[in-house]
């Protein structure tokens, strides 16, 4: 929104074709928290030579929303509500992160049926997210509009069945420590199957329209590369850990819900780049649906929820606990402290998206100024998370 | 001025092949037929208004959906998402850089009141305490049909905006102002408070 000039230390800058060095002022730019491209209110200052980006400092905060003190103050059963805005593409797989950090700190089991249900939320939404996410990255390559409508088409589709399942299309507030609200009748199982059949055609379409363009393949590879040394220091995870080859998935890794259950693989990149990102959305959509049909043909009938819960006036035991799950986005976790009463004493969140963010200026140090939207569309950021 | 002609004579007229219309007519029909909104979105409300936006609910059948970057080129604000006091300086002042006349729809709880975030330090108790808006949308977050339906009511309200007279559109209003302060960071809040030339807080009665 504004410009001002300002003066930096002269940074090593790089011989120009004709072998004389660019001597210059750097120019600071306030990229947000208004731009069509920054996913909500996210702020950048980017210090630019010329086109060139040589400093970016993240802003935080536009959206700080007191998450963790709010989930302090509130009971347990209340934060709920809240976590599905934390991440507001994908509130299932944040229900499901709180749910099992509870069910860990209270020692719930949870029935069959549910955790198959929890599994096939997951992953409906993980198709639901990566899908829209594909959009929104091709949008701030320039392609306006047009891929972002075929994947909202997808993604209404999914929202439905949410709205017919939970009764909201986005905020769902679907799990509870013990299984989940309500069941799901067998001809919504009926109707989720048939649009996870169809799913692979939309990929396919997809696919053939953009992973091979050329224009996309100009502006993503080479673009952005993430070593994976910096990837594991940084505590990157998700999708972008292992486009830089790291096979660290916490669905295989921790094993938790069902997960174990189920035959997928877990794609990996290998140059770490923007392209290797958005393959590895476009790879996982296709691991989702297989483990959608395997979900499908296994979920047994049974109560959702263990009756021993009580959710109402629920006090888990003193202790703490930590529960994570593979969010569409990466690691999401939950740590809660207990000190015996009805609102947990510390409540702390790690969030996938923030946490993802922090190497943002080592991937776009080198680029131009037009890179780095794509890059930040890659990360795949919600404000909602980053800030809470 | 066209209140002043008798309608059958119009619909007579009309079947003739003639079509009669005022000046305003035609410029209300063009303002709410075009409402460009500007590209703007705060938090979860956002991804309903892209929803609108997008393949189903699409808001093209409205002719809103030119999404505008920047303010210059923008009719419509939509305050879709949790205004924090972070925040609010800079829809205030995305607000004063719009041309007249300017519209605003307060999308959702947060937008109106501070929604379930309220308690928070942090968080603004509803955008019109700086700027006026239009259209209220309650919900959290509002479904695509109810922005639709606040759409539908914007353009409603400027059809019948009136161009001349004493009750005429107030952005003809020369003594309306069209720019209105931007809150600073003060101390503890952000100062003022509120505007008090648009805020007016709610009057509690006790019986």
């Amino acid at each position: 929104m504004s410009a001002t000039i300002q003066t930096f230390e002269p940074a090593e800058r790089p011989p120009t074709t004709m072998g004389a060095r660019l001597e210059g002022e750097l120019m600071e730019v306030s990229m947000g928290p208004q731009h069509p491209s920054t996913h909500g209110v996210f702020r950048m200052n980017v210090a630019l030579e010329g086109e060139i980006v040589r400093k970016l400092k993240p802003v935080f905060g536009y959206l700080h929303r007191n998450h963790e003190k709010i989930g302090e103050n509130t009971s347990y059963l209340g934060s709920m509500p809240y976590t599905d805005r934390l991440d507001y593409f994908c509130s299932m797989t944040n229900n499901w992160a709180y749910a099992l950090s509870v069910e860990k700190l209270a020692g719930i089991a949870v029935p069959a049926r549910a955790e198959y249900l929890r599994v096939i939320l997951a992953e409906l939404t993980r198709l639901q997210n990566h899908a829209s996410l594909l959009g929104f990255l091709l949008s701030d390559m320039g392609a306006w509009g047009t891929p972002l409508m075929y994947a909202f088409r997808e993604r209404e589709k999914i929202l439905d069945l949410f709205e017919s399942l939970s009764g909201s299309r986005m905020m769902c507030d679907y799990m509870r420590f013990g299984g989940c609200r309500v069941d799901a009748g067998p001809d919504w199982m009926e109707r989720a199957k048939k649009i996870v059949d169809s799913f692979p055609r939309f990929l396919d379409e997809f696919e053939n329209l953009i992973l091979s363009n050329e224009v996309v393949i100009a502006r993503t590879q080479e673009v952005g590369k993430l070593s994976a040394d910096l990837a594991i220091n940084a505590g990157i995870t998700g999708p972008m850990l292992r486009a830089c080859g790291v096979n660290y998935d916490v669905r295989k890794v921790d094993g938790y819900g069902f997960y174990p259950r189920f035959k997928f693989r877990v794609p990996l990149g290998e140059h770490g780049d923007t392209y290797d990102r958005l393959m590895m959305r476009a790879l996982e959509m296709r691991e989702s649906v297989g483990i959608l049909k395997q979900a499908f043909e296994q979920v047994p009938v049974g109560p959702v929820m263990n009756p021993k819960v009580k959710i109402r006036a629920f006090r888990p035991p003193a202790g703490e606990a930590y529960g994570r799950i593979e969010a569409p986005k990466g690691e999401l976790g939950f740590y809660l402290i207990s000190n015996g009463g009805t609102n947990p004493y510390r409540y702390r969140v790690r969030p996938t998206s923030f946490i993802n963010l922090t190497v943002l200026e080592d991937l776009c140090l080198g680029h131009t100024v037009a890179d780095v939207m794509v890059i930040l569309g890659s990360v795949d950021i919600v404000m909602g998370e980053v800030d809470r | 001025m066209s209140g002043q002609i008798d309608e059958g004579l119009r619909s007579e007229l009309q079947r003739q092949g003639i079509w009669v219309t005022s000046m305003q007519d035609l410029y209300n029909w063009g303002r709410r037929s075009s409402i460009w909104p500007l590209q703007f979105g705060l938090a979860c409300c956002a991804i309903e208004m892209i929803a609108t936006a997008a393949s189903r609910y699409d808001l093209a059948r409205f002719g809103g959906e030119i999404f505008r970057p920047s303010p210059r080129q923008a009719d419509l604000m939509i305050v879709a998402g949790t205004v924090t006091k972070k925040m609010a300086p800079q829809i205030v002042r995305l607000y004063n850089q719009m041309p007249d006349p300017k519209y605003v729809i307060s999308m959702g709880a947060c937008a109106i009141s501070g929604g379930p975030f309220k308690q928070g330090y942090n968080v603004l108790k509803g955008i019109d305490r700086y700027i006026p808006v239009d259209v209220y949308i309650p919900g959290c977050p509002p479904r695509p049909e109810a922005l639709l339906h606040a759409f539908m009511e914007l353009q409603r309200k400027i059809d019948g905006q009136k161009l001349t007279g004493d009750n005429r559109a107030e952005h003809l209003n020369p003594a309306q102002p069209s720019e209105f302060p931007v809150p600073a960071f003060g101390a503890h809040d952000l100062e003022p408070p509120a505007n008090p030339d648009v805020f007016e807080p709610p009057k509690i009665e006790r019986t």
